[in-house]
């Protein structure tokens, strides 16, 4: 069964994001396809690749990156709201030129894009599982 | 439908909004601080008539973080993240209230 996963909040901040993860995780295990990873509202922070958590926790950032999720084209379905994103300073390499700054914090598994991304999974997927505050 | 929720009963109204509005097909899947409403407590006659139908379930692993596997309200169900997939595919639309 193909399924979609939209979150809504950082990493860290509460369960979330873990909870998505494992749950991810599990469908894989099951042989269920994870279409694409929407991350919406405080989600998008789930993508830096910038956090350095102590070394006896979980790295939540590379947990995801590890799941490798991408499509035919080898492109990463770990989405990142880009208005989500670019208003709390989350910038891949493009961004930060197109807006003259010296800097960017996506990281390379991740890919930012519009909310056209979450209705397309939404439609092309069978389930859509909101994880967030 | 599958209704997940994911805030304790003593934080937020999601679960009574939750129970007031799903119709009789629909299950319950209470996970991360959710699972606070799957204990015996003031609240708990709220849930206990639909875990007597056995649509009432809980996340096993966020159950035992917080240590209240022995004081859970009777036939709820307890399902580890496998179970959460299944739950998933089973029942169609999953609805999340946070």
């Amino acid at each position: 069964m193909k399924i979609s996963i939209q979150i809504n909040e950082g990493p860290y901040q509460h369960q979330a994001s873990d909870t998505a993860y494992q749950f991810a995780k599990a469908a894989i295990k099951k042989g269920h396809e994870i279409f694409r990873v929407f991350f919406y509202h405080d989600g998008v922070n789930n993508a830096s690749r910038f956090t350095i958590p102590p070394q006896d926790d979980r790295n939540i950032v590379n947990q995801w990156a590890e799941l490798g999720i991408k499509n035919a084209n080898s492109e990463p379905e770990l989405v990142v709201c880009i208005a989500a994103a670019l208003r709390r300073g989350m910038l891949d390499e493009s961004e930060a030129s197109k807006n003259g700054i010296d800097g960017n914090n996506i990281h390379p598994a991740f890919r930012i894009s519009g909310l056209g991304q979450l209705i397309e999974a939404g439609i092309q997927s069978d389930r859509l599982v909101v994880f967030g505050d | 439908m599958l209704h997940t929720v994911n805030k304790s009963s003593f934080e937020r109204n999601s679960l009574k909004s939750c129970i007031n509005i799903i119709d009789d097909t629909s299950v319950i899947l209470l996970i991360e601080d959710g699972v606070i409403s799957a204990t015996k407590n003031i609240n708990s006659s709220m849930i206990a008539n639909l875990a007597n139908q056995g649509r009432v379930y809980a996340l096993q692993g966020d159950v035992e973080a917080r240590g209240i596997s022995s004081k859970l309200v009777d036939n709820i169900k307890l399902v580890d993240y496998t179970g959460f997939v299944d739950l998933v595919v089973e029942h169609g639309t999953s609805v999340s209230w946070v």
